[in-house]
């Protein structure tokens, strides 16, 4: 009895959690989904129209001159009867049809429609095509006519966006790494006070440093420069990098580290030899969350880069293909999938680190 | 090979004095366990001695070499953890070998020292094995071994059986003191544990609240204790005390507790002078006091009529609890000796071991010390 309750509850339990994931999960799906359909298709119906469902289709078209209606006066159009307006909202008949006026009341016509099941998918690789070759690309419409659409060179800003994102996940993880474990094992005059101040510089927006920053940087003429974006981002990490490394570096083991002195090793033997290879798992957390962050930035890439379009990132290039040409919602599909598989990479290879290296300290052993 | 000297050495953290105006020399070869309950301020004497904590005052001689102002590395000396304190990356070739390595021993010579040590310590079939695949006496052993290739001239051990089950504690132990026999080198163990104490060392320093009690032979430890500390301490089931007054004559002194009294023997009466009237505190171990049915022969039996209150049956001997008045004890006596919870029991008392205290200065050595 209580073993079936106990089954019943996880079973609810998983049920439940399935249901948050799917929620979750519903937008990013969209954007897939989306990002594989062609122009036409997500202009004129939504994603989740690949599923089965029903949806009028024309099974006849009436010319309403041909017929002698008067549209200023309610008409009789197939066994219903309404007023111009009516018809243009659609009107439905006994049998399940819909009597629909297209157009205007002087050249429209009028289309008997009928439900029928549809999917519709217009399933196509062109999206990614043009977003990552960058050539132009001919659309042929329905009507015949062809359109030059300018294709995207998204290449170029995964480069710029990877020259931007893995110094600045490197250089302040090097450094804050000296920092936690001299913070955590070394003594020297100030130490407390100097580990709160790091750690109240958690409480500093970045934006509050942006103006300063630029003009500091105008005097040295960085702006514009990669030197400059890896900068700002190693100063605006370092502050949560010392601290969440400084986390798990106090917790190994005193006795370890200790022994390690007795054999004769330095500070700086220690550091190389045990605290790096101990902390990979808090290294590779700090890693992840850096690296995101910074592949995702727009703002500091932006007043940084934003000077020179030879520089620009990922998430700016995102940006100027809604920008520029506010229609081409399949590039952004597109576009946003591909800016996402890197982090995705980067997640996935490391996540095993990334469970552990949340819970470091938390659970001794 | 060297003598370590503590010369008036003191620890404080903040106010808290760890080790008080700490005096004990340690000679060459020898092996020296330092003892005392939990936070006695034993491990941090050591710790002072292998440079992990600075000293507050007096200095610390490691051979002829004041060592104060020497980093760990420097002075010559190996430490085993309770902990084991491995480097969990590292096999354990490479964990015997770093401190060689960090020291630009050639690799020939390193190669040449960790199998040496492995076979001393039976773990060669390990050395490529991580420390998480191993056991805990095993990993032990790679910490022994580890201090054991660096060849130092003295080896530090902080409680390093604590970690291990009972049965291998008892097995490392004899090794250990093995290890001391055919390395000829200095020792100086840390432990809180008195069994560990009389069965290795050459000579015990019992320290309690960072204060030395009293250094010497185990043996000498066990007959003379320095105080109603030291004779509580050392022994297994510990000391039984009894409030007690010496009254009677200069001719018929006695120990009286107001449940029994016993008579003082003429060896020790002797010794007793200006003792009439005194106010003491009594102590016998529990293996001076006997079951009726089996008393070993020659000894001064004093009859003390008691209750039992329980028994602990340990095979090769039986602990009696027992209850003479409102005075608790407890005795070690032969197996064969059954008793039972409420029995009624004149057990004999050996009159000629026992301690004497002055009960206004528990700190002074006994009453009955020779000399």
């Amino acid at each position: 009895m209580r073993g079936l309750r106990k089954h019943r509850g996880a079973i609810l339990v998983n049920l439940a959690l399935a249901v948050l994931v799917l929620i979750w999960l519903i937008p990013s799906v969209g954007l897939l989904v989306s990002s594989f359909r062609d122009r036409f298709s997500i202009q004129t119906s939504g994603w989740w129209s690949i599923f089965p469902h029903r949806e009028w289709a024309v099974v006849t078209v009436i010319d309403p001159r041909e017929q002698g209606l008067d549209a200023n006066a309610p008409m009789d159009v197939e066994g219903v009867t309404g007023t111009f307006e009516q018809l243009r909202e659609g009107v439905e008949a006994p049998d399940g049809k819909r009597i629909k006026w297209i157009g205007n009341r002087r050249i429209g016509r009028i289309e008997v429609q009928e439900k029928q099941w549809a999917v519709n998918w217009g399933f196509t690789l062109e999206n990614y095509r043009q977003v990552l070759m960058g050539k132009d690309f001919e659309y042929a419409h329905a009507d015949g006519t062809v359109e030059i659409i300018p294709g995207d060179d998204f290449w170029g800003a995964i480069f710029n966006s990877l020259a931007v994102a893995i110094p600045s996940t490197v250089i302040p993880i090097l450094i804050a790494a000296f920092a936690a474990y001299g913070f955590a094992w070394m003594n020297f005059p100030g130490r407390r006070l100097l580990f709160i101040l790091v750690v109240a510089l958690l409480v500093v927006p970045l934006q509050v440093a942006l103006v300063p920053l630029l003009s500091f940087y105008k005097s040295l003429e960085l702006n514009g420069t990669y030197l400059a974006i890896w900068l700002a981002h190693t100063g605006f990490g370092l502050a949560l990098a010392t601290y969440l490394l400084f986390n798990y570096i106090s917790t190994l083991p005193r006795e370890t580290l200790e022994s390690a002195f007795i054999d004769g090793a330095s500070h700086f033997t220690i550091f190389l030899r045990l605290i790096l290879p101990l902390s990979v798992p808090a290294l590779a957390s700090f890693a992840i969350f850096q690296f995101l962050w910074v592949w995702n930035d727009y703002l500091v890439a932006l007043i940084f880069l934003g000077g020179n379009p030879n520089f620009e990132v990922v998430t700016m290039r995102l940006a100027g293909i809604v920008g520029d040409r506010g229609q081409d919602w399949h590039l952004l599909t597109a576009g946003a999938f591909v800016s996402m598989i890197l982090p995705l990479a980067v997640f996935f290879s490391l996540q095993r680190y990334f469970v552990r290296g949340l819970l470091a300290g938390s659970v001794k052993g | 090979m060297a003598s370590v000297t503590y010369d008036q050495v003191t620890k404080r953290f903040g106010d808290v004095v760890a080790v008080n105006n700490l005096n004990l020399g340690i000679q060459d070869k020898e092996f020296l366990v330092l003892v005392g309950p939990s936070g006695c301020g034993k491990s941090t004497a050591l710790r002072c001695l292998a440079g992990l904590e600075e000293i507050s005052e007096g200095q610390i001689l490691i051979g002829d070499r004041v060592v104060n102002d020497v980093p760990p590395k420097d002075r010559d000396i190996a430490m085993v953890f309770q902990s084991y304190a491995l480097y969990p990356h590292m096999s354990v070739y490479d964990n015997m070998a770093f401190g060689l390595k960090l020291r630009r021993t050639p690799k020939a010579e390193i190669n040449q020292r960790v199998q040496e040590a492995a076979k001393i310590l039976g773990i060669e079939m390990l050395l490529d094995r991580k420390p998480k695949q191993l056991s805990g006496g095993q990993r032990q052993r790679v910490a022994l071994g580890r201090a054991i290739v660096r060849e130092p001239a003295v080896f530090l051990f902080d409680e390093p059986l604590s970690n291990l089950d009972a049965k291998l504690r008892v097995q490392t132990r004899a090794e250990i003191t093995k290890l001391h026999q055919r390395l000829g080198t200095t020792f100086i163990y840390v432990t809180h544990d008195q069994v560990e104490a009389m069965t290795m060392a050459d000579r015990i320093a019992v320290i309690r609240d960072g204060i030395l009690q009293q250094s010497d032979t185990p043996q000498n430890l066990y007959d003379y204790p320095a105080n109603v500390f030291v004779a509580g301490f050392i022994g297994s089931p510990s000391m039984n005390f009894f409030d007690a007054t010496i009254t009677g004559t200069a001719d018929e002194m006695y120990i009286d507790t107001g449940t029994f009294r016993i008579k003082v023997s003429d060896s020790i009466k002797a010794r007793l002078t200006d003792g009439l009237g005194r106010r003491v505190i009594f102590g016998i171990r529990p293996e001076d006091i006997f079951h009726p049915g089996y008393v070993s022969a020659g000894i001064n039996a004093v009859k003390v009529e008691s209750t039992v209150d329980v028994t602990e049956l340990m095979g090769n001997e039986i602990f009696l609890y027992l209850m003479a008045g409102d005075h608790s004890y407890i005795a070690r006596v032969d197996p064969r000796g059954h008793a039972h919870t409420g029995d009624k029991i004149e057990m004999v008392f050996n009159a000629d071991n026992i301690q004497l205290f002055d009960a206004d200065a528990e700190n002074q050595p006994s009453m009955l010390k020779l000399g």
